[in-house]
């Protein structure tokens, strides 16, 4: 009697140890490749992380209403998963303006939540795919620093694709990824009417806005574990060389060419974080300004914490 | 001086949020526990060419691994399992685990192999190496 309890409780343990690996697949995996969390281009999976901070520094060029304008943000992004495919996020982003000859800014932009899906993953073929939408929380941060008073919303495809299936004859392009985002923002309200103190109104239009992000990475620990040990040792093999292009276009109310930035840099990847920096440069005149950097601490949550904080909650 | 106060006031409170925010930090080092198991470095070496058939193949990992999860397997160019299916962790260093292998003809292998870790995380992998004439 005694012996059947405890083959029961081995059984039991066993079953128990099977199914916890299922429970504890993680952040950015999909098979052997494994997708860093991209700084400036939102990520194609759900995950408990934390980038605390993400800092980046950029001279915006002068337009008809504004001089030529330092921007310096900081924020923290928190991401946590519900099920093991469906997470939510939280971000926050602190900003200080500094317009040429003009007074320091500083303040909160608007709070943001999101929602994620993870609706495919092809563990032979690296690929990742999900679904989700960006709430920007109108009103909720100062408007001194352009926080909008209107919420926008943004629908959103997130993608990843690694390239280990290639050929032998490809080996060494195989640690080459891709990651990319399209998202449609929809603001709550299509303009804005103020009044000078004269009575005379002046309309702020506030487009829908294409945003559309990539990802191009060459990871050095997939080229040492899986294609060819060339040597490398720490930290090198632990880097990620990448360049994120993050873009945007207004489609009506005042459309106009994509603007945004390409950003060549480096990902150090760790045990339970990553360090990312990168350069921020404007892709063509009508984006403006001048060369600015990023640089981010990410926090793996799901291996801090596997066991609370770092795990799904259903 | 009133204002003055307010600076130093001010002062005195983002020293307090530095400082909440460095234990913040610090917390979440010092509770790492364990993490996914990477392969760090084989023997033979991830895609090398040998010239004398190894006698076993060897993984050492980032992290300590769970014996009874951890997989290891050597394959030859049809597919064929050629290790002698005797995996084991190495005793001296629980984040190693090797497989012994027969004499080896000429030929490109592969190694598959399954690493779960302390806390549960499985990572998986396969390289080939080539047992040069």
């Amino acid at each position: 009697m005694k012996k059947q309890c405890l083959t029961r409780l081995q059984a039991m343990g066993l079953a128990a140890c099977l199914l916890a690996p299922a429970l504890a697949s993680a952040h950015g995996f999909a098979g052997k490749r494994f997708f860093p969390a991209t700084p400036a281009t939102d990520d194609p999976f759900v995950a408990d992380e934390l980038s605390l901070p993400t800092i980046s520094q950029r001279k915006l060029g002068a337009t008809d209403d504004a001089p030529a304008t330092t921007e310096r943000s900081t924020s923290i992004d928190f991401t946590k998963r519900i099920t093991s495919d469906f997470g939510v996020g939280f971000g926050a982003n602190y900003l200080r303006l500094a317009p040429e000859g003009g007074d320091v800014q500083k303040g909160f932009d608007n709070f943001s939540a999101n929602v994620k899906y993870q609706f495919y993953k092809n563990d032979a073929r690296e690929a990742i795919a999900s679904v989700g939408v960006d709430w920007d929380i109108g009103g909720s941060g100062q408007s001194k620093v352009g926080a909008e008073s209107f919420s926008t919303w943004t629908p959103a495809i997130f993608v990843g694709k690694g390239f280990g299936d290639l050929p032998d004859s490809a080996k060494y392009l195989r640690p080459f990824a891709v990651t990319g985002t399209a998202g449609y923002a929809i603001p709550s309200r299509n303009s804005t009417t103020t009044f000078d103190e004269d009575g005379n109104a002046s309309v702020e239009q506030h487009p829908d806005v294409f945003k559309l992000g990539f990802a191009i990475e060459y990871s050095l620990p997939y080229l040492q574990s899986f294609v060819k040990d060339v040597g490398l040792r720490e930290p090198f093999n632990k880097m990620i060389p990448l360049v994120e292009f993050d873009l945007q276009k207004p489609v009506n109310r005042g459309a106009a060419p994509f603007t945004g930035t390409v950003n060549p840099g480096l990902i150090w990847a760790g045990r339970t974080m990553q360090f990312a920096v990168e350069a921020v440069i404007p892709i063509n005149n009508r984006t403006g300004g001048d060369t600015g950097f990023l640089f981010q601490v990410h926090f793996f949550l799901d291996d801090l914490f596997p066991r609370s904080l770092g795990k799904p909650i259903f | 001086m009133t204002s003055s106060r307010a600076a130093l006031a001010s002062r005195s409170s983002r020293r307090r949020a530095a400082r909440f925010l460095a234990a913040g930090l610090l917390a979440l080092f010092t509770q790492a526990a364990a993490a996914h198991a990477f392969l760090d470095h084989a023997s033979p070496r991830v895609g090398a060419v040998v010239h004398s058939a190894p006698s076993e193949v060897k993984l050492w990992f980032t992290e300590k691994l769970e014996p009874a999860f951890s997989t290891l397997r050597v394959v030859d160019g049809d597919g064929k399992q050629v290790d002698r299916k005797d995996k084991q962790m190495d005793p001296k260093d629980p984040s190693a685990m090797q497989v012994s292998l027969p004499p080896l003809p000429p030929g490109s292998y592969r190694v598959y192999w399954r690493a779960l870790s302390a806390d549960t995380h499985v990572t998986e992998g396969d390289f080939s190496f080539v047992v040069a004439p």
